[in-house]
């Protein structure tokens, strides 16, 4: 019963979003108030239905509903129930109705926080989000339903790839497709502004706050999915340039580019055409990364489903959004104005360089990763690129990047001096150069001591922004306290979302520098990695809810001194004949201890084992900084100006004069 | 500043950035294109020592064995595109999905005695699926044609072209 109540709501929800995609457009047009009223009802309506339906699917494998086809082929009964839950979402046809479910929340978020719009911007708004998600909604009714039964039910299904069994991949897909669909809603701002013929600073107040949350919750995405391979996949890496991450960072590229540009068409009321192009292509890129991922035509370890016949369909999707939007900016863009001027050295000139270079490393990420498969289409040469290519390439555009990032929130819009900002950020100049001194002596190779001192530098320019607003140490600490409460939250967001970046790099950096030794010993021997003794003492069997495992004990002391006893194993999953490596980590937030246990070799009576055991120093600052960064977007998020008075559209004169 | 000019300063900025951009990207494709190649190729035409390449085929069955270099573990094992075989040494931890008579890619440079030095084996997720370019190899070799079903096990033919180069004239009929 429940599958069917699914699927009933998924096709309801997919003509309430073909409704919802024209009747507003009609009624904007006609300024027929009745029918762009009917835009936010059915947006809601729409949610209403995709939340039922998904929570019918998730119902189905909580009971172990396995006349569901989906369920049958990805659950278990043996599986933990957590893994039930998210097993949901683990597969295509999960995934997609996940993907169709977050466009349908964000619609009706729209809906609900955007009552203050103007009415037809808002219909626009929702009508371009309605059409969107009933393309996908289509696409999961007939290439890829997750409600379809198989006959004769089994009587168990056959299980979930055991590398998926993880909290770490259990909250990675829904937080990075918030991300990426989370882009539809600047996206559909952006073809609504161009329907509209319009692009203001008050467009650029509402475009805002939706772009930083994407962003947000794409930034928790890819720290997430990058911490799964690194403590899921035991491979001692944290991002592999594989094709599928790409297509997550390419939109977080331009997603920043697009959440820096939009300051300027929100305050100076230029870069409007370019913002709207930004919004537009950061969405295109986000619908493609879904769709080199669930077509298959990028190979990946991340491929789930390679079937051709869905690859047509979301091309076909894909032409019609990307292209119908581009179409539509090509006729309508000459119709907007150009804003204001300003001087290169200036607040909007840093901003420009920022999405020049955040381009420019998206172009290369670009390049890299459609080259591979265009080779092979085209001439049949197999090729591949790698790590290699992306470190000679992004890093050194990273680092101007950093380099400005460092200068721009100091810079005063329109037109700037120089030498005030550099008088004020001397102190961070001379950290950066103490950093990159000791970087020089400490570490190998050129890029990670260059990438070191620009990190400390971008941190140490935020302190400097934070502390010099503030006039701290100038003033006494109450008149600071004072100024710190009436300082806009969105400074202390961005200065916040600055430092996260240079503690990413900080831990790239420092990462460069692990150090990993392979070893095979025997029980009890020890063997020596960055002046630590690593002993194993132990290897026992254990028993899980669905696998079987072998425990490893692996002492770790310094200088005597235990630091922490690690626990790696390996699990072999019954049901899919499988083995699963599990890595043990300890850190201390300055470095990672990292142990993984291998294969086990000769006599039962005195068998050797296989370790890897690996020393990442500043490991946990990639994440740490990448939540850090997040966190900032939050926190500009709450700043009041974005939710109290900020959109009105400064439309009317005589409105102000009649007031 | 005029228009023209901010123009003008916008247009070279843009221009710098994608071109250094562009320079990067070349320069970084004409020494880090990682080539594939199967087996029978790299005995043809062997890359320089330096040139990494991507090395794929089946693991022959039964030629997985294991040296000590030290405390490391060195893990050996042949790779086969039915024409001929490459032995692969690689330092480290086999894939779990690492199996006999099963796909693999191997990514790293051929030594000058002909064996191939791994920095790194991959073995995909699904035990069914074999990467497309040593399918596509095999298919060239002409040892498979995936519209008869399943690829053959790797030391039937591994063994059959051995029989063959040997001695043509006088293959057994049950194909062992």
């Amino acid at each position: 019963m429940n599958p069917e109540l699914g699927n009933f709501a998924l096709a309801l929800a997919c003509c309430m979003a073909a409704g919802q995609a024209i009747l507003p457009l009609i009624g904007a047009n006609r300024r027929d108030a009745r029918l762009m009223a009917l835009a936010p009802a059915l947006a809601v309506g729409q949610m209403i239905a995709l939340i039922t339906s998904f929570a019918c699917l998730i119902h189905a494998a909580i009971t172990n509903d396995f006349s569901v086809q989906n369920v049958a082929a990805n659950s278990a009964v043996s599986k933990p129930l957590l893994y039930k839950i998210t097993g949901v979402w683990g597969n295509h046809e999960g995934s997609v109705l996940l993907w169709a479910m977050i466009l349908s929340i964000c619609g009706g978020a729209v809906a609900l926080f955007g009552r203050n719009l103007p009415s037809a911007l808002q219909a626009r708004v929702i009508a371009v989000l309605g059409g969107v998600a009933a393309g996908f909604e289509l696409f999961c009714l007939t290439t890829s339903n997750p409600f379809a039964r198989v006959w004769p039910a089994p009587l168990d299904g056959q299980g979930m790839n055991p590398l998926l069994q993880d909290p770490g991949l259990a909250f990675h897909p829904p937080i990075l497709y918030t991300g990426y669909v989370g882009f539809a809603v600047p996206f559909a701002f952006a073809i609504a502004a161009l329907i509209e013929g319009r692009v203001d600073a008050a467009w650029g107040r509402w475009v805002r706050p939706w772009a930083v949350a994407a962003w947000c919750f794409l930034t928790c995405g890819i720290a997430m999915g990058s911490w799964w391979s690194y403590y899921v996949l035991g491979w001692g890496g944290y991002w592999f340039w594989d094709p599928v991450e790409n297509a997550s960072l390419i939109p977080w590229l331009t997603g920043t580019a697009l959440v820096h540009s939009a300051i300027v068409v929100e305050k100076r009321e230029a870069l409007k055409i370019w913002t709207v192009l930004l919004a537009i292509g950061t969405f295109s890129f986000s619908l493609s990364g879904t769709f080199l991922v669930r077509s298959g035509i990028l190979n990946s370890v991340h491929a789930f489903a390679n079937d051709p016949a869905r690859g047509v369909f979301i091309l076909g999707l894909l032409a019609l959004v990307i292209g119908g939007s581009l179409l539509l900016f090509a006729i309508r863009a000459p119709q907007l104005t150009t804003g204001g001027l300003f001087s290169p050295v200036s607040r909007e000139g840093l901003l420009v360089l920022n999405n020049i270079l955040l381009c420019s490393i998206c172009a290369v990420v670009l390049t890299g990763t459609m080259y591979p498969p265009f080779m092979s289409l085209l001439f049949g040469k197999t090729i591949s690129v790698g790590k290699p290519f992306f470190d000679a390439t992004t890093i050194p555009l990273a680092i101007p990047l950093m380099v400005f990032m460092g200068f721009g929130p100091m810079v005063p819009w329109k037109r700037a001096q120089m030498w005030p900002v550099l008088r004020r950020l001397w102190w961070a100049a001379c950290v950066a150069l103490v950093a990159l001194v000791l970087a020089t002596f400490r570490m190998r190779d050129i890029l990670p001591v260059l990438a070191t001192a620009t990190a400390v530098w971008v941190i140490c320019s935020s302190i400097a922004d934070i502390t010099e607003r503030l006039r701290l140490f100038r003033q006494p600490l109450a008149q600071s306290w004072q100024r710190a409460r009436s300082l806009p939250r969105a400074v202390f967001g961005a200065a916040l979302a600055h430092a996260g970046v240079g503690i990413v790099v900080l831990g790239i950096a420092g990462m460069s520098q692990a150090a990993h030794r392979i070893v095979e010993v025997h029980v009890g021997e020890s063997e020596m990695l960055a002046g630590d003794t690593w002993t194993l003492t132990d290897v026992h069997p254990a028993e899980g809810p669905n696998y079987s495992a072998l425990v490893a004990t692996i002492e770790v002391r310094h200088n005597g001194r235990l630091i922490t006893t690690l626990h790696p194993s390996k699990r072999t999953f019954a049901s899919q004949h499988q083995t699963t490596t599990e890595v043990a980590i300890h850190t201390n937030l300055m470095a990672d201890i990292y142990g993984v246990l291998g294969d086990r070799h000769g006599d039962d009576a005195n068998p050797t084992y296989v370790l890897r055991l690996h020393y990442n120093p500043l490991a946990p600052w990639m994440w740490l900084g990448g939540l850090i960064m997040a966190f900032g977007g939050a926190l500009s998020l709450s700043d009041r100006r974005v939710r109290v008075g900020a959109p009105r559209r400064a439309k009317a004169v005589d409105v102000m004069v009649i007031q | 500043m005029t228009r023209k000019s901010r123009r003008l300063w916008l247009v070279v900025a843009c221009m710098i950035g994608l071109g250094s951009a562009a320079a990067l990207t070349l320069n970084a494709f004409s020494s880090n294109i990682v080539f594939f190649m199967a087996p029978s190729q790299v005995h043809a035409k062997p890359p320089p020592a330096d040139r990494t390449i991507r090395l794929g085929g089946m693991v022959v069955a039964g030629s997985v064995r294991r040296e000590k270099v030290k405390d490391s573990p060195v893990n050996l094992f042949d790779v086969t595109d039915g024409q001929a075989a490459v032995t692969v040494r690689y330092e480290g931890i086999l894939p779990d999905l690492f199996r006999e008579g099963q796909s693999v890619v191997a990514v790293g440079t051929v030594n000058p005695d002909g064996t191939f030095r791994a920095s790194e084996v991959l073995a995909k997720h699904d035990e069914t699926y074999m990467p497309k370019e040593v399918a596509e190899e095999l298919r060239r070799s002409g040892k498979w044609d995936p519209r008869f079903g399943k690829a053959p096990d790797a030391a039937s033919w591994n063994t059959m072209t051995a029989a063959e180069t040997k001695k043509p004239a006088t293959q057994t009929p049950d194909g062992n």
